[in-house]
């Protein structure tokens, strides 16, 4: 059992989480209550890594973010460090796979808001940054709920851009899903097993909080 | 009125509006009209969720929309009771009251909230969802909000307070519940009320002063009974509802009344002449001021103008029998009610002749327009 991966894998999942669920629901906003020129676009591109194969993605990415890449450089002369094969590369990329998870679902729970709803806030003299926080994250909650489990679940599991992205080095970029991958290249059968098997579980366990947590949002509106 | 609420709007699209209202402190103007007439529209202008395209309004003294000036709805001390009261449903009857006294201490915001919620009769459910309440206490604690708004301005002078349809989802006896109490608190309201409503008897139960508007043009404002009984002209008469329009010539006028000339017959007006002898005009009497006539007795006062006819048809309505009369001197046909227990004792079946008497102080005169060209106006 790699406890190293196991703690770096939630690691990776928690930093995106946190980071995305603030930027998700910036995009997610405007996209559910705006109509603007190319917004089919932004939405097209937000949902492209439903889609796309992860080593497609993870090629990309691993061109972006490259020592010859302008953010590559930018990120060295700023921090020191490389953004490919490194944690924080491999976050970057994580931040960019996980937005169908995180934007779709806070979009559909901005959409089922009445504009009314926020109407009813602004004639109560509530500033917009003050309707958002008393009005519309409560009610797009369900929406935020999903975003989160999804996207933390999905980091947890996600393979094919980590592989690309990060590579396979170990407490820096091997999460559980490419220490699995490597037990079984290593025919250590028992070790996958173990890792698989707990993976299962929390997966499990992040997808049932999310219906628990719903039902109670919905329970309690009714 | 620099207290109270004014306002003019004018623009051509989305929908069209040319609407001018006064709305002093302390008085409910009632802004009536068929749906689509733009009453909603007008509204949300007042309260800045929407903007004409040009025009002004002020309140309180205040200026919030002119050329250049577009006062965001925040900063508009507007109590505003929606059609669907847009309740939040994440919020209890109590927060929902207190999110319009975010201003104001925590502590404060639970005690000022508790007290309009017993303003409006909802002690003991403060604490439920309004999913948790029914409609009428929905409405309840949406007018709570909306007072707590408009009225607890601390230093700042009372806003106004705007009504949306405010009893158009609710059954008939809470409704009559309802208005009743509106009517008894806004006694006690130093604020401008602008109820928006498409049901006539509601303006005039409640208002005292009501705003006719048609295709977002204000047609005419004053009393609700003058507007229903002295309408300016024939397009206003039907848009109050009254069908009994018919075209005359003016024949006498004098400081008494006037006397006209209808389908070959005299008849006696008592309103103050404003036609000249020659002048063909409209005229209109509402139902109620149409009389039957019992068979063995003819008034002899001139407040009686005698018509008869033959009953083309007669329907009852609960207390009350509608009835179409075809006059013997042509024409187009009169119709008024009856009690219906009235109707049922003298046979007033179709078929039936009968004789009417035309009160002469409801007979209101207007501008002569084609009635036949404007019929399928409303």
């Amino acid at each position: 059992m790699d406890w190293s991966a196991l703690w770096l894998s939630l690691k990776l999942a928690a930093c995106t989480t946190l980071l995305l669920l603030p930027l998700a629901v910036l995009l997610a906003r405007p996209l559910a209550w705006s109509r603007f020129a190319g917004k089919g676009l932004v939405e097209a591109l937000v949902a492209l890594p439903l889609v796309l194969p992860p080593t497609v993605l993870g090629f990309y990415l691993l061109y972006a973010m490259g020592g010859n890449s302008w953010l590559g450089q930018t990120y060295s002369a700023l921090t020191g460090r490389t953004l490919v094969f490194s944690f924080d590369g491999l976050l970057v990329a994580s931040l960019i796979f996980n937005l169908p998870f995180a934007v779709q679902p806070i979009q559909r729970g901005f959409d089922a808001i009445p504009r009314a709803a926020r109407e009813a806030a602004w004639t109560c003299g509530l500033s917009p940054w003050r309707t958002l926080w008393r009005v519309e994250l409560p009610l797009a909650w369900p929406g935020l709920l999903s975003a989160i489990a999804l996207t933390f679940a999905h980091t947890l599991g996600e393979f094919g851009v980590v592989l690309m992205v990060g590579g396979n080095i170990a407490t820096e970029t091997r999460t559980v899903a490419i220490a699995i991958y490597d037990r079984v290249q290593a025919f250590d059968e028992s070790g996958a097993a173990t890792m698989s098997a707990l993976l299962v579980a929390i997966s499990f366990a992040a997808i049932g909080a999310l219906h628990f947590l719903t039902r109670r949002v919905g329970r309690g509106d009714g | 009125m620099a207290e109270g609420l004014s306002l003019t709007l004018r623009q051509r699209a989305p929908i069209a509006l040319d609407c001018t209202l006064e709305c002093a402190a302390g008085e409910l103007v009632a802004l009536v009209g068929p749906s689509g007439s733009g009453k909603t529209t007008v509204l949300r202008c007042v309260a800045g969720l929407d903007q004409a395209g040009e025009g002004r309004i002020t309140c309180g003294g205040a200026l919030w929309f002119d050329r250049g000036v577009a006062v965001p709805p925040q900063q508009r001390r507007v109590g505003m009771v929606f059609q669907a009261y847009s309740l939040l449903p994440h919020l209890s009857a109590e927060d929902n009251v207190a999110l319009a006294l975010w201003h104001l201490p925590r502590r404060e915001q639970r005690q000022v909230a508790r007290q309009w919620l017993s303003r409006v009769h909802l002690q003991g459910l403060e604490e439920r969802r309004p999913a948790k309440l029914s409609g009428g206490q929905q409405q309840r604690v949406a007018l709570a909000r909306a007072l707590a708004r408009a009225m607890s301005a601390g230093d700042q002078a009372p806003g106004v307070l705007l009504l949306d349809e405010p009893f158009a989802a609710l059954d008939q006896v809470t409704r009559r519940k309802l208005q009743q109490e509106l009517a008894r608190l806004r006694r006690e309201l130093p604020v401008p009320i602008v109820l928006v409503t498409h049901d006539l008897d509601e303006a005039r139960m409640l208002a005292d002063r009501m705003v006719l508007l048609h295709h977002g043009t204000s047609l005419q404002q004053g009393a609700p009974e003058d507007i229903l009984s002295r309408p300016a002209d024939v397009r206003i008469a039907r848009l109050v509802g009254h069908t009994n329009l018919f075209e005359a010539e003016v024949v006498q006028s004098d400081g008494a009344g006037a006397s006209l000339l209808w389908q070959g017959q005299r008849l006696t007006v008592s309103e103050k002449p404003r036609f000249r002898p020659g002048t063909r005009v409209c005229w209109l009497i509402p139902p109620e001021g149409v009389l039957l006539l019992r068979r063995d007795w003819t008034p002899r006062d001139s407040d009686h103008n005698l018509v008869s006819g033959c009953v083309e048809d007669s329907v009852a309505l609960g207390p009350y029998t509608q009835v179409g009369l075809r006059l013997e001197s042509g024409g187009l046909p009169l119709s008024f009610s009856l009690p219906t227990r009235v109707a049922r004792r003298y046979d007033i079946t179709a078929g039936a002749a009968i004789r009417v008497s035309l009160l002469a102080e409801s007979i209101h005169l207007m501008p002569w327009s084609d009635l036949s060209a404007q019929l399928s106006l409303s």
